[in-house]
């Protein structure tokens, strides 16, 4: 059934109306118009998906609309400009196609922000439910420990 | 000279636009798939103009203005593409150059990003940018600089496209949001040749805005206004669908008696003939499975009917090559296809049949765009495979245990079926229309065009006497087509392998470096070794080299393992010669990507199927290399300054699985010589 909610998205309140089951995913890229946070799989399997809600990394292809609101929905757009990981995302071009990378973006966000500085094994521990298949992993953790340091 | 691909597009106009504001378009016909190739290109034609980078603005595909390269494949776009933009740039770069000589009365020019100075004066590219005509063909003559001048060619620039990855910024076709566009989805049959006995429809019919369903025999669409809606809709077509299926599928745990069992067709692929003594043949047989591409992105197109023509929105690898094959399948009066970025794409996935699937539903709706998303089990189980393999080695070894002579056979299915290599497009919803036109049996390329099944299949190393010859299935009960390094990567990972095991007790570098004549190749194979101190090394080391494709880069890795019943790599180090180097850093990226790939596919992946349907449709049926799991990757680069460019997207797949599987064979006393090495493999491989 189609009703409208509020919700907080990157600090501004948003009002969206649709079904609530719908995915925040699709609220968020199509409802939204935040196309960064990516479709890989529906399933909470590959971390395409990834937003921050109340601090905590969540797959949003499979969380459902009602459940976040009035939670602190954060996805790759808000943030900040000069942020240290994107810079050094940037520094150690770590991508390749690219399009895990604001998932786990996301991801490592989540670690720095409740961890601070953390060792290459907490970095890896923290990607894993990220999927990469280009294989640019190894540059991605050197940005994650950089940005960190 | 005049390379092959501006010969077909001569008119320089096609290639570059000077813009009187500063800046230059220039537009060739490869498409980015995250190899950072237009970063490169970008960085020859610059060289060439004398401009800095950030001026060049890179123009994706789009079939009517682009140059028609062909497809993005291969590891051939430095090859292909980097020579006709260096001519591009220098044949520009002499008009400019000629124009500003009139004006300035005299021909003593210097130019710097653009600006030409003289004694008499100065003008630039921006202010003559209307009087220079580039509509004119281009004539060989300009020569490119010396590579001794080179100042952009050679430097690590960073890659165009990555800021906008990191940020978020809108870039794929899945973010493309044309104006009144709809969303489709289509509903796949649960396994292959399956047909379609029953549809209810009002279920999904229900869904508040749903806009249409299509049906047309087994293929099944729905559209709708919102994306989440679609999804939805063809949930309720699929559960609401009665299938007729059919047990197509071989036994799985026994493809090496199917891929020697179906009727096949034998060609020699080389033959070397000598007279020859041998006191013993050894042989071995090497297979791999069926393995997806999988991308984290699942195929998608936009597709959108006026009248009766058609645009499409893609990420093929052959725009052109999509254009003129949905021209034949839809008798389209006009169709243009632009290239829109995608995820990665290691070889020919979903993009085209993607593209069709929107073609087809975009019909209903003409005037309006419809995009379509490919789910992720239809992605890790329509597109098509690379294709499962077996090669029977032999060699024969004299008194002194030189190998004398080699035989290779080779059995699988071919590596290529994509659109445009037979009569009829084959894309995927064509056999499953009320008018269905089966999927055509895949074939192989040439060897002159690198071959499929028998890429990197003649060896390197030079023994007396040899034979090639590969068996071409005539049956595809699973559909298969181009993956990353085709058959080289099951080629490569054999002959190392025995390489390996016919040393015996000499050193494996020692023994490859006994019958690798190549200068290139030998030097390749010591760096490699001295860099990952081969010479001192631990226990669970392991070797391997090959030239991809036997004409690309040169590759050696070192892999270090660890394994007990399950294996896990430490280490890889990687030593290249791609020729001359256009951008280390993309180079590198490509090499460790490469390389981590492989590790992935060697020690983790196969598809599953039981005899009727592919049962490995997520990422826990199909799980890939996770970071917890990735080695440390060590890449030393060869630079060839002023030597063409060797194709490096694909060199490191073969030698990376071999010397994997050499590094167990040091761990554990263990030679497997089966794909993946999962514990299964391994524990069926101990004595």
């Amino acid at each position: 059934m189609v009703e409208t909610f509020q919700l907080t998205v990157n600090g501004t309140a948003q009002e969206v109306t649709c079904d609530r089951d719908t995915p925040l995913l699709y609220v968020l890229r199509n409802h939204l118009n935040l196309k960064g946070t990516r479709f890989g799989c529906g399933l909470g399997l590959c971390g395409a998906c990834n937003v921050i809600i109340d601090g905590r990394t969540i797959f949003s292809c499979d969380t459902p609309l009602w459940s976040v609101v009035g939670k602190n929905i954060r996805t790759v757009e808000g943030l900040p400009a000069d942020s240290p990981l994107r810079r050094m995302f940037v520094e150690e071009q770590a991508a390749q196609c690219g399009y895990c990378v604001s998932g786990i973006v996301m991801s490592a966000t989540a670690l720095l922000e409740s961890t601070g500085n953390p060792d290459e094994r907490a970095v890896k521990e923290a990607l894993d439910r990220n999927l990469c298949r280009c294989g640019a992993h190894n540059r991605m953790v050197r940005a994650v420990l950089r940005a960190g340091e | 000279m005049i390379p092959a691909t501006l010969a077909t597009t001569p008119q320089l106009s096609r290639w570059v636009t000077v813009h009187k504001g500063g800046t230059i378009d220039v537009r060739c016909g490869k498409v980015e798939l995250g190899q950072g190739i237009l970063t490169a290109l970008s960085q020859i034609i610059a060289e060439e103009l004398d401009v800095t980078l950030a001026r060049i603005t890179m123009i994706p595909v789009t079939t009517g203005s682009s140059p028609d390269e062909n497809l993005t494949a291969g590891s051939r776009s430095l090859e292909e593409s980097g020579p006709a933009l260096r001519q591009v740039g220098a044949e520009v770069r002499a008009l400019f150059l000629a124009a500003a000589g009139e004006r300035l009365g005299t021909n003593e020019l210097a130019i710097n990003d653009g600006e030409i100075t003289s004694r008499s004066g100065s003008t630039s590219y921006w202010e003559l940018a209307d009087e220079v005509d580039l509509s004119v063909d281009a004539t060989g003559e300009p020569q490119p600089k010396p590579h001794t001048e080179y100042r952009i060619v050679g430097t690590s620039a960073a890659r165009l496209d990555i800021p906008d990855k990191v940020n978020g910024i809108p870039r794929y076709v899945h973010d493309l949001s044309l104006p009144g566009m709809l969303y489709g989805r289509v509903v796949r049959p649960p396994s292959p040749g399956a047909v379609l006995r029953e549809l209810d429809t009002s279920p999904a019919k229900g869904l508040p805005d749903v806009v249409d369903i299509v049906r047309d025999g087994s293929f099944i669409g729905i559209i709708a206004a919102h994306e989440e809606s679609a999804v939805a809709g063809a949930e309720l077509l699929r559960a609401n669908s009665v299938w007729d299926e059919h047990a197509t599928l071989p036994d799985s745990t026994a493809m090496g008696a199917f891929l020697t069992a179906v009727p096949s067709d034998r060609s020699v692929i080389s033959e070397l003939t000598a007279e020859t003594t041998t006191t013993k043949t050894i042989h071995a047989t090497y297979t791999r499975p069926y393995l997806a591409h999988a991308s984290i992105a699942p195929s998608c197109a936009i597709a959108c009917w006026q009248g009766n023509e058609l645009e499409v929105w893609s990420h093929t690898q052959g725009a052109y090559n999509l254009q003129r094959q949905l021209q034949k399948a839809t008798n389209a009066a006009e169709v243009t296809v632009h290239h829109v970025e995608g995820a990665g794409c290691y070889g020919h996935n979903g993009a085209d049949d993607v593209a069709y699937d929107a073609v087809l539903l975009a019909r209903a709706v003409e005037g309006q765009p419809v995009q379509v998303v490919w789910s992720r089990a239809d992605e890790l189980s329509w597109a098509p495979f690379g294709p499962a393999m077996a090669v029977e080695l032999s060699a024969g070894v004299d008194a002194d245990g030189n190998v004398v002579s080699w035989h290779h056979e080779i059995y699988g299915n071919g590596h290529v079926s994509r659109p445009g290599v037979f009569a009829n497009p084959a894309f995927l919803a064509m056999a499953y229309t009320a008018d269905p036109i089966a999927l055509p049996v895949s074939v192989d390329p040439p060897t002159s065009r690198g071959g499929g099944s028998q890429r990197n299949a003649v060896p390197l190393y030079e023994f007396p006497a040899h034979e090639v010859a590969t068996n071409r299935l005539l049956e595809m009960p699973l559909r298969t087509s181009a993956l990353r390094s085709l058959g080289a990567y099951l080629n490569v990972f054999a002959i190392e392998s025995f390489m390996d095991e016919l040393a015996g007790d000499v050193d494996p570098v020692t023994f490859r470096l006994r019958y690798l004549k190549d200068p290139r190749a030998r030097k390749v194979v010591e760096a490699a070794a001295e860099r990952a101190n081969w010479w001192s090394r631990e226990p669970g080391t392991g070797f391997a080299f090959a030239r991809y494709s036997n004409h690309g880069a040169y590759c050696a890795v070192v892999a270090e393992v660890e394994a007990e019943t399950e294996i896990r790599v430490r280490k890889l180090t990687l030593a290249v010669d791609a020729g001359m180097i256009i951008n280390p850093d993309g180079l590198r990226n490509q090499i460790e990507g490469g390389a981590i790939q492989s590790t992935s596919w060697t020690t983790k992946e196969q598809v599953r199927f039981d005899r009727t349907r592919v049962t490995s449709a997520d990422w826990e049926s199909y799980p890939i290399l996770r970071f917890s799991e990735v080695p440390e990757v060590d890449v030393v680069l060869l630079d060839r300054p002023g030597e063409p460019c060797l194709g490096a997207g694909e060199t490191a797949q073969g030698p990376t699985a071999a010397a994997i599987a050499n590094a167990l064979s040091d761990a554990l006393d263990v030679r497997v010589r089966t794909l993946p090495l999962t514990p299964e493999n391994i524990v069926n491989a101990m004595p």
